[in-house]
């Protein structure tokens, strides 16, 4: 049996770019955001708004101190804002790199299928973490143009440096949880990451109220997490006393974990679908 | 050869087939022990977050003539809000699921057991895990000295009666959804009841009309209902409290039964 | 086209115990035919065809697709490759033409000419009045159609179909054959695995019975019953219990005799005159058939179980 004339490989004959794989998949995350973008919206937009009146105005009504004692904000509201943008950074995040993940990889196969066209597991990571990235971005972009009429913000820049600060934080978040989500079996194991990891961090990194009141010890384990850097950065931006070492230092931690985070996702999801 | 009459009524006594329903959660729980385990975690991470780091920033608030440190304040509310997000997410979501993904009642009504067993049996297991999580969180309390009074061990049996209320009238509701996009519905009224309830902040916040709606608010029934018990500060509100709860919980389970039997015997 | 030798592929399960899927085999696949992998569930089948569809790493051996390594080139060989999985990976969330026009995306087709292309495969495959359709709705042959659409919107040269009609009825599954038949007609090559035996007659050129990971036996499927089985088969049918020792007393009347659970097959020349001598031998089968030898007959030999159990 002789192979007569072997047809080979002329065109295409490269792996694609990064970009062109994630420029490729630009039409099915669109097709998908079309159809479920109004049920996001109580999610994205109404809730941390709901959070603003009912923690910011109304039981900020009774606090009654210093702004030395709020990281120098003028008042209780100036000073959750900030927090409770990058909060929300990291909840749109983690929620769009857990269950689309493993919707993608287990329920609607969606991986499955684009790995058979020319894109990589690479390039699928890629593509559903630009696509948390708009997330990120609009919601948090939403969120500041509400407040901005509100006088919470020091000075009009402050916010929009503290935008892309937001999307800093978030992807850091996105990177790793979709890292994790690649890695596990099934589901399950969500419930405990909200429970134990969204919602602790949520409550005690800074966010509602200055570390400094959790004691010498416990601020000192809410300064390791990424979460208080990110809402660190985020308020001094917002309120416009900026410590630039301290925000050098949120900015290189973040930055460290955001790549060393890409780099463990793409190897994930690398390694779970390398069957 | 003829075969043997049926004998007549139902082969289960009345309580028989609800502790069978009970029974199966709790086999499928087991499964998930660690997601039950760290169930009751988050009403704790609300109060040492928002009642006292948030606490430290605020004086105290006046009660029905006491004053109380804000953490004494929002513990109860937790305590109520807990309760109510419990028996949310058991009616709701879960039943949902059941109901629609798993067809699991389908299958049970094809065995000796009715309707009045499957709701029984569905409220009666979300008690259960309630109230477990009620102790934990009284415990918690008593040991950071937010409990002054004996009447907060009534808080146990005040939190299942919102646990039954808010089960029976969400179960109920949770019948005419369709799909999961009607849930939205649902966090559109949760989350307003969760912060606004006077959980966080009392309701002489509100003024006006806004203050009335509040107070006539099922959550916020059992938050002053709650309140008042591990305060010890009792006041006629707690009656109003429990006749509303009692009877929410009463209309929802007719509702749920009447509903159950259109959708499932037909 | 294709060109394996000793191709080789193991999993290690949770438990850590590896499972050895494919155990070397050699294939070489020609522009244009219609090659076929024939074997019970297990026998390696969807993992050879994963590596094939570069998308699972080859184990061992040497595997080219196109000239090419696919661990080198995997981008650049699935651009030419169309595969229909074994389980269906369709959208849906997607309709039924945005499955074919998002996927389109994918190879980087101008948009223009997905949807000129997805418009013309709904027609080739039946579905155009199914367009917006829900992909959940749809029957099981419908999606079936759908996954080989999908999998032509590149033009592919290989097309790669991994159990196309299992779990279908017989009316869907001549649809299919039909279309099957049109593309290879077109000129592209098919590489089809199976359980069934008569959809590998009728559709294959050329196959290999798999086994265990192994490959039993090559050819075309007329090659293959003349080379492993005889021309007739005559199978006997007696009361419940009866089998085995009724087995020794037709044994000599066939080349060879098979006794299943449920039934003796006696494999010869002339099926009408074995069971003339059964019944002169005093032997009352309750139901008896004589039939052609199929390939479920050669996989019998070679390995002494039957295909679908
Ligand atoms: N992802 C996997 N992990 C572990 N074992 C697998 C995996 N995929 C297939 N196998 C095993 O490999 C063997 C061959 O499977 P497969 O190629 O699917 O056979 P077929 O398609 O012929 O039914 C089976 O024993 C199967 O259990
Ligand atoms: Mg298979």
């Amino acid at each position: 049996m002789s192979a007569t004339a072997e047809p080979t490989l002329s065109r295409d004959d490269h792996r694609l770019s990064s970009w062109r794989g994630v420029v490729r998949q630009y039409d099915y995350h669109w097709t998908v955001y079309k159809r479920t973008w109004k049920s996001s919206i109580v999610s994205s937009f109404l809730s941390p708004l709901l959070y603003v009146l009912a923690m910011g105005v109304l039981l900020g009504g009774f606090v009654h101190v210093g702004a030395a004692r709020l990281g120098g904000a003028p008042s209780y509201l100036a000073f959750i804002v900030p927090g409770l943008i990058a909060a929300q950074a990291m909840q749109t995040a983690v929620f769009e790199t857990t269950y689309p993940v493993m919707g993608a990889l287990k329920w609607h196969k969606s991986f499955w299928a684009q790995l058979a066209s020319p894109l990589e597991a690479r390039d699928l990571a890629n593509a559903m973490l630009a696509f948390t990235l708009f997330r990120v971005g609009s919601t948090c972009g939403v969120y500041f143009l509400v407040m901005s009429p509100f006088g919470v913000f020091g000075t009009w820049w402050g916010p929009v440096a503290a935008w892309p600060a937001t999307m800093l934080v978030g992807m850091t978040f996105a990177t790793w949880t979709f890292a994790f989500s690649a890695f596990v079996e099934g589901p399950d194991s969500f419930g405990l990451i909200f429970r134990l990891g969204l919602i602790p961090l949520f409550l005690f990194s800074g966010s509602f109220f200055p570390i400094s009141n959790l004691g010498p010890v416990l601020e000192w384990v809410a300064r390791l997490t990424p979460l208080w850097h990110g809402v660190n950065l985020t308020r001094m931006l917002c309120l416009g006393h900026l410590d630039w070492p301290t925000a050098a230092i949120n900015v290189a931690v973040l930055v460290v974990l955001l790549v060393a985070g890409w780099r463990t996702a793409v190897r994930s999801l690398t390694r779970r679908t390398a069957l | 050869m003829s075969a043997p009459a049926v004998p007549a009524g139902s082969p289960l006594r009345p309580w028989e087939g609800t502790r069978l329903l009970v029974l199966r959660n709790y086999v499928t729980y087991r499964r998930q022990w660690k997601l039950f385990a760290t169930g009751f975690l988050e009403p704790v991470f609300y109060l040492f977050s928002i009642g006292i780091g948030v606490g430290k920033l605020i004086h105290a608030f006046e009660l029905n003539g006491h004053s109380i440190p804000y953490a004494e304040f929002v513990a109860p509310g937790m305590l109520a809000a807990s309760a109510f997000n419990g028996a949310l997410l058991d009616s709701t979501f879960n039943v949902f699921f059941k109901l629609k993904y798993e067809k699991l009642y389908d299958q049970m009504l094809a065995t000796p057991l009715t309707t009045s067993d499957v709701a029984r049996g569905e409220i009666i297991w979300g008690q259960l895990r309630g109230a477990s999580y009620s102790v934990a969180f009284l415990l918690v309390m008593w040991a950071l000295g937010l409990v002054h009074s004996w009447w907060a061990v009534l808080a146990l049996p005040a939190t299942l009666l919102i646990g039954f209320a808010f089960s029976a009238v969400c179960m109920g509701l949770t019948t005419w959804m369709t799909s999961w996009q009607d849930f939205e519905k649902i966090t559109l009224v949760q989350l307003p009841m969760f912060l606004f309830s006077g959980t966080f902040f009392p309701v002489s916040r509100f003024h006006g009309v806004l203050r009335w709606v509040v107070e006539c608010t099922p959550l916020y029934r059992g938050v002053v209902l709650c309140r008042e018990l591990t305060t010890g500060a009792l006041s006629w509100e707690s009656g109003v409290s429990v006749v509303y709860l009692v009877v929410m919980g009463l209309i929802g389970l007719v509702v749920v039964r009447r509903r159950l039997d259109i959708l499932l015997l037909t | 086209m294709i060109h394996a030798r000793d191709l080789r592929k193991s999993f290690t399960d949770k438990a850590g115990h590896v499972v050895e899927a494919v155990r070397g085999i050699d294939i070489d696949v020609r522009r244009g035919e219609a090659f076929g992998f024939l074997g019970p569930n297990g026998a390696g089948k969807s993992s050879t065809m994963r590596m094939i569809a570069a998308v699972s790493p080859v184990s061992g051996g040497e595997l080219r697709i196109l000239g090419r390594d696919p661990a080198e080139h995997g981008p650049a060989i699935r651009s030419r490759l169309g595969v229909c999985p074994q389980e269906d990976t369709l959208d849906n969330e997607l309709n039924v033409f945005d499955n074919l026009y998002i996927y389109g995306r994918y190879f980087g087709i101008p948009k223009r000419e997905v949807r000129e292309r997805a418009e013309e495969l709904l027609e080739f495959v039946q579905l155009t009045d199914k367009r917006s359709a829900k992909v959940e709705g749809l029957s099981g042959g419908m999606k079936r159609r759908l996954t080989i659409a999908r999998s032509l919107i590149n033009r592919p040269e290989i097309l790669l179909l991994d159990e196309p009609t299992t779990g279908l009825d017989p009316q869907a599954r001549h649809i299919l054959w039909d279309r099957l038949f049109r593309l290879k007609q077109q000129g592209v090559t098919l590489v089809i695995t199976t359980h069934y035996m008569d959809e590998a007659e009728q559709l294959c050129d050329r196959l290999v019975v798999m086994d265990r990971g192994v490959i039993a036996a090559e050819g075309s499927p007329l090659e293959l019953i003349r080379a492993h089985s005889t021309r007739e088969v005559s199978e006997l049918r007696f009361p419940v219990g009866d089998h085995e020792a009724t087995a020794e007393k037709v044994a000599d009347l066939g080349e060879r005799v098979e006794v299943l659970p449920d039934r003796i097959l006696v494999y010869s020349d002339d099926g009408e005159h074995v069971l003339e001598q059964v019944h002169d031998r005093g032997l009352r089968p309750i139901a008896t058939l004589v039939r052609r030898s199929t390939l479920e007959d050669v996989f019998l030999r070679l390995t002494g179980r039957t295909l679908v159990d």
